[in-house]
């Protein structure tokens, strides 16, 4: 167990003695924001291509998305733990996962339709006239013309559920949100490990979130400025 | 023009008739039209007409409810949609250029599709840049940093990249302005005398359908072919009320227009060589009955003088005015009439390359639209 000296405000000594332990849960943060937006843009995909194929399918994948979106986090764990079992740390993950994912859906979902809706009628029907196939247009002009629509979505799901994962801690998970709650629940507040929870899931937030401003750019040449 | 062997139709339209999904009325109906190869038609109409439907379903953009379209030979509705496209250019108004390619990989679309080699593409994407003349240095540069004028150029490039025999284009110069429009309106013309690609080509506007295509086809509410022919005798015998009233007003000036100045017969005019004497000079405005003289030296034409100016001395002292307004054997007899209209002289005066051609008086083109 992780022991608290209580005079300072900010205990060096703890972070430390705690060096492997932060780094794991670092890790461990990482992995449960990674894992839930890989499924969530395989399924937001699925639900984006349902949605372009039958326009008036949208507003029923909007509203769905949008109440799973709204319902709180906490409630999300409970309605879920029962369901899928929280025993093993298989069940754990996966409930908490379920949470995660469920909160990137709306917004990678309106992206990629609003992204794809936003490829200009004109380049599509020149892309069709020019001899593209349906599914080659998709892939070689809509999907990369939609691209930074889609990064500004996988930036904010990204943000959402970094900030997201620290509640998962309720499962003994959590990633950094493991040193919130551990700090919150002693008897006597412990500042130190709670600082270093939060401040470390927003740093991680903060540097993806420029690593994937980053990476769009890389990936967009032609929608940046080139000052010409 | 109007029989062309049946070898040498390029697209034919076999009693094609187009009716939308909740369309009362059919786009387009039971319409018959051939295109031979090389010619450059133009579909022209008030909207509704159906061109540019008729025009897409040529490429299959959109599908004919009946009815039968052959291209080069083939059965256009029997061979996959994306191959038929593959062997047409297709240029439409809004461009479309593909915004996340460079100027030189949109220019390489089809060959891409065509799975032609990197050499091949390279070679055809270079000489494609020369023919439609843009810089090389635009070739790494992505379609937002073109103007509009540049873009329709990558867009009539793109088109061209695979040799396709038939150009599909719908209203290509309609989003530019209109000086940059004339522009690259003649450039294309000039594209085509080298090319003579089979073009069909929709317009809203009736000028520019007289002055591209070598045949017009006037297209009436619901694809009804009110008259398909060349410009020039739609313009002297529209078929009925309903063609002539869509040609508008001014049906003598746009015939003009379409007329190049090398087709009528130049005269010399008062003009003398710089080495003759006065008595010459004099005899030759006296011949004209005009109190000015043109001044040659060789086959350059100096400019004018007035009569008064000749005092009997030297013309090689004189100081010529020159002509405000001279033309070349391409410019159209209606520049010319502008040209004679606007210059105290009463003529046009034809020049190629510096080299005096000769000059036009206002009966020389009225004998033209008269004849």
């Amino acid at each position: 167990m992780i022991l608290a000296q209580e005079t300072a405000l900010f205990d060096w000594e703890w972070v430390g003695r705690n060096l492997d332990s932060i780094w794991e849960r670092t890790l461990e943060h990482l992995a449960l924001t990674g894992v839930a937006l890989a499924v969530g843009i395989v399924i937001a995909t699925g639900l984006s291509a349902v949605a372009l194929r039958r326009p008036r399918s949208y507003t029923t994948i909007t509203a769905a998305t949008g109440l799973l979106y709204t319902i709180p986090s906490l409630a999300v764990f409970a309605l879920v733990a029962p369901l899928v079992g929280i025993g093993t740390s298989t069940q754990r993950f996966i409930t908490a996962e379920i949470a995660l994912i469920s909160y990137t859906l709306l917004i990678l979902t309106r992206n990629i339709v609003t992204g794809i809706n936003g490829v200009p009628a004109g380049v599509r029907e020149a892309a069709t006239g020019m001899g593209y196939r349906d599914g080659e247009r998709v892939r070689q002009i809509e999907l990369p013309l939609a691209l930074p629509a889609v990064m500004a979505g996988i930036r904010i799901a990204t943000v959402t559920v970094i900030g997201l994962v620290t509640v998962t801690a309720l499962l003994g998970l959590g990633g950094l949100g493991f040193f919130i709650l551990d700090g919150l629940r002693r008897s006597i507040i412990f500042p130190t490990e709670i600082v270093v929870g939060v401040a470390l899931s927003v740093s991680l937030a903060a540097l993806i979130d420029i690593s994937l401003l980053g990476l769009g750019r890389v990936l967009t040449p032609w929608a940046q400025d080139r000052g010409t | 023009m109007g029989s062309q062997a049946a070898t040498d139709i390029m697209i034919r339209l076999d009693n094609v008739t187009k009716t939308f999904a909740g369309g009362t009325r059919p786009a387009v109906e039971n319409l018959s039209l051939d295109v031979g190869r090389g010619e450059f038609v133009t579909l022209v109409g008030p909207s509704g007409c159906g061109k540019t439907t008729t025009l897409k379903m040529i490429n299959r953009i959109i599908e004919p409810t009946s009815g039968r379209i052959f291209v080069d030979g083939r059965d256009a509705l029997a061979v996959p949609a994306h191959e038929l496209r593959r062997s047409i250019g297709y240029v439409i108004q809004q461009i479309g250029l593909f915004p996340h390619r460079t100027i030189a990989q949109n220019i390489a679309t089809v060959p891409l599709l065509l799975n032609w080699d990197r050499a091949r593409i390279d070679a055809r994407v270079a000489e494609l840049v020369e023919i439609v003349g843009l810089e090389p240095g635009m070739l790494t540069r992505y379609p937002s940093e073109l103007s509009g004028g540049q873009q329709q150029r990558v867009g009539v490039a793109r088109a061209l990249a695979a040799d396709p025999p038939v150009l599909l284009m719908d209203e290509p110069f309609g989003a530019v302005d209109p000086i940059v429009r004339k522009r690259l309106q003649q450039e294309f013309l000039n594209l085509q005398g080298r090319l003579e690609k089979t073009i069909v080509f929709v317009t809203h506007d009736i000028d520019e359908a007289v002055f591209m295509g070598t045949r017009t086809a006037i297209l009436n509410v619901g694809g009804v072919l009110e008259q398909y022919d060349t410009p020039e005798t739609i313009l002297a015998n529209p078929a009925n009320a309903f063609v002539e009233d869509f040609l508008g007003g001014e049906r003598g000036l746009k015939r003009l227009a379409l007329r190049p100045v090398s087709q009528v017969g130049m005269k010399r005019g008062p003009v003398v060589d710089v080495s003759a004497g006065a008595d010459e000079a004099r005899r030759v405005m006296n011949e004209h009955s005009v109190d000015w003289l043109g001044l040659l030296d060789g086959d350059r034409l100096l400019g004018w003088v007035d009569g008064s100016q000749l005092d009997g001395g030297d013309l090689r002292l004189l100081e010529p005015r020159p002509f405000l307004v001279s033309l070349d054997s391409q410019s159209s007899l209606r520049e010319a009439l502008d040209a004679v209209v606007t210059s105290h002289a009463r003529v046009a005066v034809v020049v190629d390359d510096g080299v005096y051609k000769g000059m036009l008086d206002l009966e020389a083109i009225a004998e033209e639209i008269t004849e």
